[in-house]
């Protein structure tokens, strides 16, 4: 329990230290030490309750009612706060301060009622929530550690921005608190808290550069997210004032099983959905694009989006053998197969990153709606590789993008050449996003087998498996078509001269080693975190046994596969061939290597070949459209059928 | 999985790539047949690679050997994989994960043609990867298991019941045969051998890997073909699925180039109707 007060608290604490600091070179050390913390804190939790069976928190009457009070100021406060806000809002954002106001409506409803349910366990930590607060305390932590330098940088380049540093580094760290709090509360409306504080982080985080792009695209995100948090609301007074099921604590709410707690799961189901940024409320994530890199990296990797597959993942066991879960399946689907496919047509680095973030969610949704044991293996162990490698990648093209000036895919052609590990730190992000034996491969295995394995009504697994097969063929497209950009031999000398920071680095490298690591040894990651998780679930009789597992064999061969990619650069290392070096064929004489060439008529023409970005085959617009369409009807459809 | 296993596995890697070549300079002899040719010797492709060996090997970058390697050592693991008898979905992803360093160093290159030529040849993946998948899954729902060796330990029937399977995956053997009329990765410029698209800028042993690499993948799409009527045994098996992959040929033969869109539409459309079909209708044939 202390631990966890401390993981809550102490990026708080921190946050505050680090606003009111007096120097930007205290504020960095501070920063430092507090990722440093923050690191150790997560590890000692994970270490002390190592492989524990799920362990919860009962606080003192006095404490408990203290801090109910606490979190009810707290969020009548933060919903203050955003109608605050909301005095700068346009035309069609009418609907927020609407929004802001039903979810405070809802929850002070619940909390004050006369008579509410009575939480005995607050707080809890099973093996789950511990790879969350790995997740959070050690990738948050690394991003925050790169923004110290790329904040400098930002702010350098980028005059027209007011410096408000000290606030963004106090949001980043409350940002963390906060999601600390969501994977350790089991007390609902303490959750809920938590949750909004991070839609708050996020619109803030976002508005941050304070243009009008950033302000408009901060108000997206928060709408949307307040969709979520209405419904999440709901859920909450339904669990207070309706039929059936009375609860606040969400031990209970997933126990309860698919016949009593449907419909408040499908309604935080809809707050995971938006939060996770899924089809219909895709475009905040993107629209968040207009932050500095590092925010991007901190909501596509670590916090934000996890907190809602997180809350997904953990109902999933309300959600098996249910048309509800299989229409989240659904939506979870048409979001991958929607998003895979347009993220083909995308040239920014960062449009492609974000793209192939909502893909992989949808994956995960579709794992956390079939909710068998398979699934959520396949999901935790999603999670993991997801938050690794894109937060790798974010920074890395965040790093890219200082050194060469452009996030555009095609100016970072020959990095392998320009800029070797910074390149080979990128590389091992893609393949672990993606390519065989890494990631993502042994989650989509398992998918497949879990899929074809259900039974909700003839004919679903099958549709979500072939959902699964059409949307992994673009993935393979676009990080190709990518990596082949990268590898490409630079048609001209085009040497980077600067250097990357040391805070970058620091952050880039050990992520990289992470990423590396969590592929080779994934066994033991399923063994420490995944296992006794999926045992619990199984052994409360809260999810179906099955004995699904990958076969031994397999994970030899991928291992195998793994030693493969790390051997042959090694042996090519010590022992490279010898070969004579010549320029690239032009189909005319090369004049200048393999720039320019004698064409016809004798002229010198320059060589230009660009990659294929389909976009006369995908309309990026029409097919998001029709995605939401399809998404908005299956959601319509899950609410209904959450109806007994 | 015994020692017999082990053997295949072995033999796989050791005898692959000299049956690979046999249908190579087979498919040579049919082709020139069907034009009215009399065709090279059957082991020409032997001597092909034999000579590209000798010869000197010029390179864009050095880099471009170690991803041709990662072509090579990939594609001898899914085959390795399969002919072990273990699990056919992985062995497919080995597959995929060979044609992309392919891609790779096709890339590394970039000179225009490898360029369009990898690009191609990765549209081309992008058609036919959920083609492969289906196959994969319809085995599974057939034989209730990814392991090869429980696929051709299985029911008589399978080839019935995965029959739309089986036509959608002898469509896009054209692909990966690289035949036409889908061949569009492999030739650009004039039709000429020299500069074939994906191999423009490979040269000597490098284009000797790549060729011993494409061996290896056509005995492994044989033998993916052989899966479907394995239940039959060797003898009836064999036979049928020679005489399906060469079927190929005529095709090839009878058909010309189409548009990369095109292809897209048309592979993911058979995708669709054959294969997805099949496998929601398997219930009621089963």
């Amino acid at each position: 329990m202390p631990l966890i007060a401390l993981l809550i608290g102490f990026p708080l604490i921190a946050g505050l230290a680090i606003l009111f600091a007096p120097t930007h070179a205290r504020r960095a050390d501070l920063v430092r030490w507090s990722v440093y913390g923050l690191g150790g804190a997560s590890l000692a939790l994970a270490l002390s309750y190592f492989r524990m069976e799920p362990q919860f928190f009962s606080l003192g009457a006095g404490v408990a009612g203290a801090l109910d009070m606490a979190f009810l100021l707290g969020g009548i406060a933060l919903s203050a706060y955003l109608l605050f806000a909301c005095r700068r809002i346009k035309g069609r954002e009418w609907y927020i301060p609407l929004l802001i106001l039903a979810q405070t409506g809802l929850m002070l409803f619940a909390e004050l009622a006369p008579e509410h349910p009575e939480v005995a366990r607050h707080f809890y930590v099973d093996s789950f929530s511990i790879l969350m607060a790995l997740i959070v305390g050690l990738v948050g932590g690394l991003i925050c550690l790169h923004a110290i330098r790329y904040m400098q940088d930002y702010q350098a380049h980028d005059h027209e921005v007011k410096d408000r540093r000290p606030a963004f580094f106090f949001m980043l760290f409350v940002f963390l608190g906060a999601m600390f709090g969501i994977v350790f509360s089991n007390h609902l409306p303490w959750l809920f808290f938590f949750w909004e504080v991070t839609t708050l982080c996020s619109f803030w985080l976002i508005s941050y550069s304070g243009t009008e792009e950033a302000v408009r695209n901060g108000f997206r995100a928060l709408g949307l997210n307040l969709i979520g948090g209405v419904a999440f609301a709901g859920a909450i007074v339904w669990l207070t004032h309706g039929p059936g099921l009375h609860t606040w604590e969400l031990d209970q709410l997933i126990a309860a099983g698919s016949t009593l707690a449907l419909i408040p799961a499908v309604l935080i189901a809809i707050a995971g959905l938006t939060k996770s940024a899924q089809l219909p409320f895709s475009s905040w994530l993107l629209g968040a694009m207009v932050a500095p890199t590092p925010v991007s990296a901190l909501l596509h990797s670590s916090t934000m989006v996890k907190a809602g597959v997180f809350l997904l993942v953990k109902l999933s066991p309300v959600f098996h053998d249910t048309y509800a879960g299989l229409l989240l399946s659904l939506v979870g689907g048409v979001t991958f197969l929607v998003t895979s496919l347009v993220a083909i047509n995308q040239r920014n680095a960062k449009r492609v990153l974000a793209y192939s973030t909502i893909a992989n969610l949808g994956l995960i949704v579709m794992c956390a709606g079939v909710g068998t044991a398979t699934t959520i293996w396949a999901a935790i162990l999603l999670i993991l590789f997801h938050a690794v490698a894109k937060a790798l990648l974010f920074l890395s093209v965040g790093t890219t993008e200082h050194l060469i000036g452009s996030r555009d895919i095609e100016d970072m052609e020959g990095l392998v050449y320009r800029r070797p590990v910074l390149a080979a730190m990128m590389l091992v992000g893609i393949l672990g996003m993606f390519l065989a034996p890494f990631g993502m491969l042994l989650s989509k295995y398992t998918c497949f087998q879990a899929f074809l394995t259900m039974d909700v009504m003839p004919g679903d697994g099958i549709l979500l498996a072939a959902i699964l097969a059409f949307g992994s063929a673009p993935t393979l497209f676009f990080w190709s078509k990518w990596m082949g950009k990268l590898v490409a031999m630079p048609r001209r000398p085009n040497p980077i001269e600067a250097a990357i920071p040391r805070d970058e680095a620091i952050a880039l490298f050990t992520l990289t080693v992470i990423t590396y690591v969590a592929c080779a040894l994934f066994p033991l990651a399923d063994w420490i975190f995944v296992q006794p998780y999926t045992e619990f679930l199984t052994g409360a009789g809260l999810i179906p046994l099955t004995d699904d597992r990958i076969p031994w064999e397999t994970i030899a061969m991928m291992t195998a596969m793994l030693g493969g990619i790390f051997l042959l650069p090694l042996i090519f290392w010590l022992r490279p061939p010898r070969f004579a070096v010549v320029s690239g064929y032009l189909s005319g004489a090369n004049v200048d290597g393999s720039a320019s060439y004698r064409g016809a008529m004798g002229a010198e023409r320059e060589v230009e070949s660009r990659g294929y970005y389909l976009t006369g085959f995908i309309q990026e617009d029409l097919l998001v459209r029709r995605g939401l369409i399809g998404a908005v009807i299956l959601m319509t459809l899950m609410l209904w059928s959450a109806n007994p | 999985m015994n020692v017999e296993h082990w053997g295949f596995a072995v033999a796989f890697l050791v005898l692959g790539p000299l049956l690979g070549a046999l249908l190579a300079g087979l498919d040579r002899r049919l082709t020139a047949r069907m034009q009215s040719r009399q065709g090279p010797p059957l082991l020409q492709p032997i001597y092909d690679v034999l000579k590209l060996l000798e010869k000197d090997t010029v390179v864009v970058t050095e880099l471009q050997t170690l991803y041709l390697w990662g072509f090579l050592f990939f594609m001898a693991i899914s085959g390795f994989i399969l002919f072990l008898g273990s699990d056919l979905l992985l062995s497919l992803f080995a597959l995929t994960v060979s044609g992309i360093f392919l891609c790779l160093a096709a890339y590394s290159t970039n000179s225009p043609y490898s360029n369009i030529g990898s690009s191609r040849e990765l549209m081309l993946m992008m058609a036919y990867e959920p083609m492969l998948i289906l196959v994969a899954l319809g085995f599974f729902l057939v034989a209730d298991s990814f392991r090869v060796s429980d696929i051709v330990a299985g029911s008589p029937w399978q080839v019935v019941q995965l029959f739309g399977i089986l036509l959608g995956f002898l469509f896009i053997l054209t692909i990966k045969l690289r035949k036409s009329p889908f061949d569009l990765s492999s030739s650009h410029h004039g039709h000429q051998e020299l500069v074939k698209g994906i191999t423009t800028d490979l040269s000597g042993s490098d284009l000797a890997l790549v060729e011993i690499g494409h061996w290896y993948e056509n005995v492994i799409l044989l033998g993916w073909l052989y899966l479907f009527f394995a239940p039959w045994g060797l003898a009836w098996a064999l036979p049928i699925s020679l005489v399906l992959f060469f079927a190929e040929v005529l095709v090839d033969n009878t058909h010309a180039r189409l548009k990369w869109a095109t292809t897209l539409k048309m592979t993911w459309a058979v995708t669709g109707v054959l294969g997805v079909t099949n496998l929601l209708l398997l219930p009621l044939i089963a």
